[in-house]
């Protein structure tokens, strides 16, 4: 433990801007994928254990397409929109077999897919990590010292476009037609299908919808991280760990707790840096112990 | 039992009798088989492919000339995924189901401590040509008289680090170091080797501010960028190595960080990892892991020709160290004229062989008798530039410097 410079970094604005940017894009990178995951989980009651697979392959179709046109916009888009098809036929072509399944035959099917997608990602882009993406050529800059904090701006692009995200996911849940009849066959799916509306489609919408955030997630995560297979594994652990601080199928729950556990490393790592992987394990336990259904999860009647 | 009882149990045990020499001349004069446990999946599946490549040349090429005395070698190669669970169970399979002539270990540090185990319970002879752990040939109560190292070790790299370091930061006043190394066997053996010895020769004024330790295949450094950038040292030390240090760099890229810090880096100098950087920083220090520019020789060189000819890659360090390591052992199977593994380990007690990566008489490389451990390897620090040859301003440590220090290591951890 390193106190003293823990205290120190807690009254030096610079060093608090400093850590609380770098929080702040761990923790909106770690929202993208556990976004899609709560939603998941919502609305169709499943524990999607391969979410990580999505966000891996939304970091090789976006390499790919960058590689393909040279634009780091079509490689984002084609990253999301390629990680949400897959994700509908994976909801189609087997998890939908196995929603009233035990919550066993679920993971199975689950933990065959991610086996699945790393051996043909490697079949595919071959064994070998890829490079990162890069920042986009605009964001080559140098980073920009604000109170005397270094903070890259191409850092700044992502917080913002994430919070954009986070923002949209809201209006589409909250204003749109689709949310309300999302969040109505999360209460109730047999009374929404009563109503003529196909819950099928619904399902799959939204299953496509959480695989995109996660695809989103992985494409612009790949532009400062290496790519591999099977590196979305531990990207799905602290994905979990978010959603149940959160509170499971809570979306603003996951966007919190997302910053906490982004927060909880950049500020660890000043003053317990050899303890920064168990700060995050700290916070879900006292969450869970205080609050055990998540910061916004509703208790269970 | 009746009499035709005994009659068919005794034609049985005849059948056995008779029988097992078969089975035992079929294994002398069938194809040698060597098990290569690797990891060839994941992040750092990088490590196995561009090992078994370099064995992989090595063999056809004596297989082409007619094996050992007519028998080929025969490769098998399995994928552990770099867990060391499974590196002892696919060891075991080789020891006992295929019944291998010698686990050739292209394993990372964990792993091989397991593969380590089985090979010493089983008495099958052993070369580890990847771990640079130093503890696995140099500690007495962890070493095998079975086995044999042909990589890197770390004491070694840490002398020559430490000296190129020392001379660096004298030159240029860098007194606060900080490092950023993954977290297991290996990045803490290398990094604590390595500041122990820059305090040593770099005087009192060497002072270490702070550790990032972050964990292998971790994704996203910043925490470590920042907590660096908030300590502002003079100089970081690094033993990251592949996708990780890709990762590391690309990131404390958008931080400016090399700008204003002195960065030494002992795993970067591999094509592979070079080429996978968007940006190779310049004027970044590093150690030559392999370029075919160090040692400059003519072998080397064609080396990396042949390789990238047939593989349209170039090789990594591992390729150097797995291709030492078989030319050895068929140089001592061929001397011993044998592959059985206790007369083939005599004959590997103390060879020296010219070699691609050697700086002994000759260009040759020796495997040390007594802790049965690669010396006269190349090892050396120079600075990054963006093109080829990539790293220049090679200085090369010293054997005599490296042994004298490795010794008083020893010394002073009772291995000797």
């Amino acid at each position: 433990m390193e106190l003293a410079a823990f205290g120190e970094c807690l009254t030096n604005s610079s060093c608090l801007i400093f850590q609380t940017v770098g929080g702040l894009k761990i923790g909106m990178l770690l929202f993208l994928v556990a976004s899609g995951l709560t939603l998941i989980f919502g609305v169709l009651g499943v524990i999607n254990f391969a979410h990580g697979s999505f966000y891996m392959l939304g970091a090789y179709f976006a390499y790919t397409t960058l590689a393909v046109t040279d634009s780091f916009t079509l490689a984002v888009i084609a990253g999301a929109l390629g990680a949400g098809v897959v994700g509908i036929l994976f909801e189609r072509g087997f998890i939908s077999r196995v929603y009233q399944s035990n919550v066993l035959v679920q993971l199975l099917v689950c933990y065959a897919f991610i086996l699945i997608l790393d051996d043909l990602v490697i079949l595919i882009w071959g064994e070998e990590f890829l490079s990162s993406l890069g920042a986009p050529e605009v964001f080559r800059v140098p980073p920009l010292f604000v109170a005397g904090a270094v903070v890259p701006p191409f850092h700044l692009f992502l917080i913002g476009a994430s919070i954009a995200v986070a923002l949209g996911l809201w209006l589409i849940m909250a204003r749109t037609r689709f949310g309300k009849i999302v969040r109505a066959a999360a209460q109730n799916p047999q009374m929404v299908s009563a109503l003529g509306i196909n819950t099928t489609l619904i399902y799959a919408g939204v299953f496509a919808l959480g695989s995109l955030l996660a695809g989103l997630g992985g494409a612009l995560a790949a532009s400062e991280r290496s790519i591999s297979s099977g590196m979305g594994f531990s990207i799905v652990i602290e994905s979990f760990i978010v959603t149940v601080i959160g509170g499971m199928g809570s979306i603003a729950g996951a966007f919190v707790a997302a910053i906490l556990i982004g927060l909880a490393r950049s500020f660890g790592a000043i003053g317990f840096p050899l303890f920064t992987d168990g700060l995050m394990f700290m916070v879900m336990c006292l969450v869970l112990i205080l609050r055990p259904q998540g910061l916004f999860g509703r208790a269970e009647s | 039992m009746n009499r035709r009882q005994f009659v068919a149990g005794a034609a049985a045990v005849g059948t056995a009798i008779t029988g097992f020499p078969a089975i035992a001349n079929a294994q002398a004069s069938g194809p040698i088989k060597l098990g290569i446990p690797t990891i060839l999946s994941g992040r750092v599946a990088q490590l196995g492919i561009s090992s078994t490549n370099a064995v992989q040349m090595v063999v056809d090429a004596f297989n082409a000339n007619g094996g050992l005395d007519g028998r080929p070698v025969d490769l098998l190669i399995r994928d552990t995924k770099a867990k060391p669970d499974e590196a002892a169970r696919v060891t075991r399979d080789f020891v006992n189901s295929d019944q291998v002539d010698v686990v050739f270990n292209c394993e990372a540090s964990s792993a091989s401590f397991a593969v380590q185990e089985v090979v010493r319970e089983a008495g099958t002879l052993c070369l580890h040509n990847v771990s640079e752990t130093s503890s696995l040939s140099a500690d007495p109560a962890i070493r095998s008289p079975n086995s044999f190292r042909f990589a890197r070790q770390g004491i070694h790299d840490a002398v020559g680090s430490a000296r190129y370091a020392a001379g660096i930061a004298k030159e240029k006043g860098l007194k606060k170091w900080m490092s950023v190394s993954p977290d297991y066997a290996y990045g803490r053996d290398n990094t604590d080797l390595f500041f122990k010895l820059l305090n040593q020769f770099g005087g009192d004024d060497i002072e270490v501010v702070g550790n990032g330790w972050p964990k292998l295949f971790q994704p996203d450094y910043t925490e470590v960028i920042t907590q660096i950038l908030q300590r502002r040292p003079d100089a970081v030390y690094s033993a990251l190595w592949g996708g990780d240090l890709v990762s590391f760099i690309d990131q404390a890229n958008l931080y400016g960080m090399f700008g204003s810090i002195e960065f030494f880096t002992i795993n970067l100098a591999d094509y592979t990892t070079m080429s996978a950087l968007r940006d190779l920083p310049e004027g970044l220090h590093s150690g030559t892991r392999y370029i075919s520019s160090f040692p400059d020789i003519e072998a080397n060189r064609s080396f990396d020709t042949a390789y990238v000819e047939r593989f349209d890659d170039h090789p990594t360090n591992w390729s150097w160290e797995c291709k030492v390591g078989i030319e050895f052992l068929l140089a001592a199977m061929t001397e011993a004229g044998t592959a059985d593994g206790a007369q083939v380990a005599d004959a590997l007690r103390g060879m020296t062989r010219p070699s691609i990566i050697g700086v002994g008489p000759d260009n040759s490389v020796t495997m040390r008798g007594d802790d049965q451990t690669l010396i006269n390897y190349a090892v050396g620090w120079g600075t990054t530039v963006a093109e080829e040859p990539f790293v220049t301003n090679i200085q090369a440590a010293d054997w005599a410097d490296i042994v004298e220090h490795e010794t008083a290591w020893k010394q002073e951890l009772g291995y000797i």
